[in-house]
C-alpha cells in the first residue's frame, strides 16, 4: 500500500520492518534478556574491563549473535596497543 | 502396519490449524490412506463443520477417554472417502477433561486401526496445547507471514524443543504472493530465516479455501486449487516424497500471467 509514496518519502517497506522488529522481540523472547537489560549489561562489562585495562569504548562492540535457533552474546572489545597509547 | 500421529498447533488463534487438518487427512485419505482426525479443541468444537460431519456427531472425544463409548463408536466416517475418520471435541466440557496420559492412551489404541492420526490443537500453550502434543510422533507448526503469528510460532517451537518433540515442521499459511513481490509481507524465506525450523508447505491465501469450508468439504480434492495442491504436497512430504515447493510467484501478477502466456517465463 503507498509503495510509490513510501518510497518517495524513503521509508522502508513494511516486510523489512516486520522482520527487522521481529529479529529482535525473538531475542528478546528467546533468551529472556530485554534490549534495556542488555545495554545495562554491556555498561557493566565495560565498566569491569576498564577497570583492568584500558579500552576505547567506542570501538567495542557487545552483541547477541543468532546461529538458527541458538544465541550467544559475543564482545568484541580492541585493545589500545601500548605504542599507540604512548604516542597519544 | 503402526499409524503415525500428527499434532498441527500454531501458538496464535485463527492461523489456519483446522483448516490445514482438514485438508491435510483428505490429501493423505484420496491417496488410500487411513486416516483420523482428533479434534482437540474441547469447549470450542470446529473441525467437524469444517470437514462436513457436524450432523453425524454421537460419541466425542470425552466420552471415549471417559468410557461411556468405544472408540469405534465416536470414529465419523468422512461422507466423500471411506476410510477418513473424525472424533469430535466435546462441546459442552473444557480441557481440564483431558490429561496427556489420556492422549497417549488414545493414540496408542488408534495405531492398530489407521495409518494417519492427525490431531487439531487448540491454540494457546497450556494445557490443551501440552495434550495434544503428548502422543505426537511429528509436530506441525502453523503460522501466517505475520509479526503475531510468527512471534507465537516462535514460542512454541521453543516448548516443543523443551518437551523434546521437536524438530518441528512449519506450514506457512495464507501467503499473498503479490503482497510479498511489493515487500509488503514477510516472504517464506524471511519466516524460515527468522524460525530457523525445516519447512514442510506453504500455502497460498486462496478464496476456494473458505469456499470449501462454507460448504463443509475441504479443497485438498480440488485439483484447480492452489491451495489444494498446497495441502496435497504437504501431504506427500509428510509420506517422504521429496516434493518441489510450488511456484506461487508466476500466479502473481497480471504481467507474470502475461509472460508466461507469452511463453516468456
Amino acid at each position: 500500500m503507498g509503495s510509490f509514496f513510501d518510497r518517495l518519502a524513503g521509508r522502508k517497506r513494511s516486510a523489512q520492518s516486520a522482520k527487522e522488529r521481529l529479529q529482535l522481540v525473538l531475542i528478546h523472547d528467546r533468551t529472556d534478556i530485554t534490549q534495556v537489560e542488555l545495554e545495562a549489561l554491556k555498561d557493566d562489562i565495560l565498566a569491569v574491563i576498564s577497570r583492568h585495562i584500558e579500552i576505547d569504548p567506542d570501538a567495542v562492540h557487545i552483541d547477541v549473535e543468532r546461529n538458527g535457533r541458538e544465541h550467544r552474546l559475543v564482545a568484541d572489545i580492541p585493545l589500545r596497543s601500548v605504542t599507540r597509547r604512548r604516542g597519544g | 502396519m503402526s499409524a503415525k500421529i500428527v499434532t498441527v498447533t500454531s501458538g496464535k488463534g485463527g492461523v489456519g490449524k483446522t483448516t490445514a487438518v482438514a485438508n491435510i487427512a483428505v490429501a493423505l485419505a484420496s491417496k488410500g490412506a487411513r486416516v483420523c482426525c482428533i479434534d482437540g479443541d474441547i469447549g470450542l468444537r470446529n473441525l467437524d463443520v469444517v470437514m462436513g460431519l457436524e450432523n453425524r456427531i454421537v460419541y466425542d472425544l470425552v466420552d471415549v477417554i471417559e468410557g461411556r463409548c468405544r472408540l469405534r463408536q465416536a470414529m465419523i466416517r468422512d461422507k466423500r472417502l471411506p476410510e477418513l475418520y473424525l472424533i469430535p471435541a466435546a462441546q459442552t466440557r473444557d480441557k481440564s477433561a483431558v490429561s496427556p496420559s489420556d492422549m497417549v492412551r488414545l493414540a496408542d489404541e488408534l495405531r492398530n486401526e489407521v495409518d494417519w492420526v492427525l490431531i487439531d490443537s487448540p491454540a494457546g500453550i497450556e494445557r490443551g496445547f501440552r495434550y495434544a502434543i503428548a502422543a505426537a510422533d511429528q509436530v506441525l507448526v502453523i503460522t501466517n507471514p505475520e509479526v503475531s503469528a510468527v512471534r507465537d510460532a516462535d514460542r512454541v517451537i521453543g516448548l516443543l524443543e523443551a518437551e523434546e518433540k521437536g524438530p518441528a515442521a512449519l506450514i506457512i499459511n495464507r501467503l499473498n504472493p503479490s503482497m510479498v513481490k511489493n515487500h509488503d509481507m514477510l516472504s517464506a524465506e524471511d519466516v524460515i530465516d527468522l524460525l530457523a525450523v525445516r519447512l514442510i508447505g506453504i500455502v497460498p491465501e486462496d478464496e476456494t479455501v473458505i469456499v470449501g469450508t462454507n460448504r463443509g468439504a475441504p479443497i485438498a480434492l480440488e485439483v484447480k486449487s492452489q491451495a489444494g495442491q498446497a495441502f496435497r504436497n504437504i501431504a506427500q512430504r509428510l509420506q517422504g516424497q521429496d516434493v518441489p515447493f510450488m511456484d506461487l510467484d508466476s500466479q502473481g501478477s497480471l504481467w507474470a500471467r502475461f509472460q508466461r502466456i507469452a511463453g516468456r517465463k
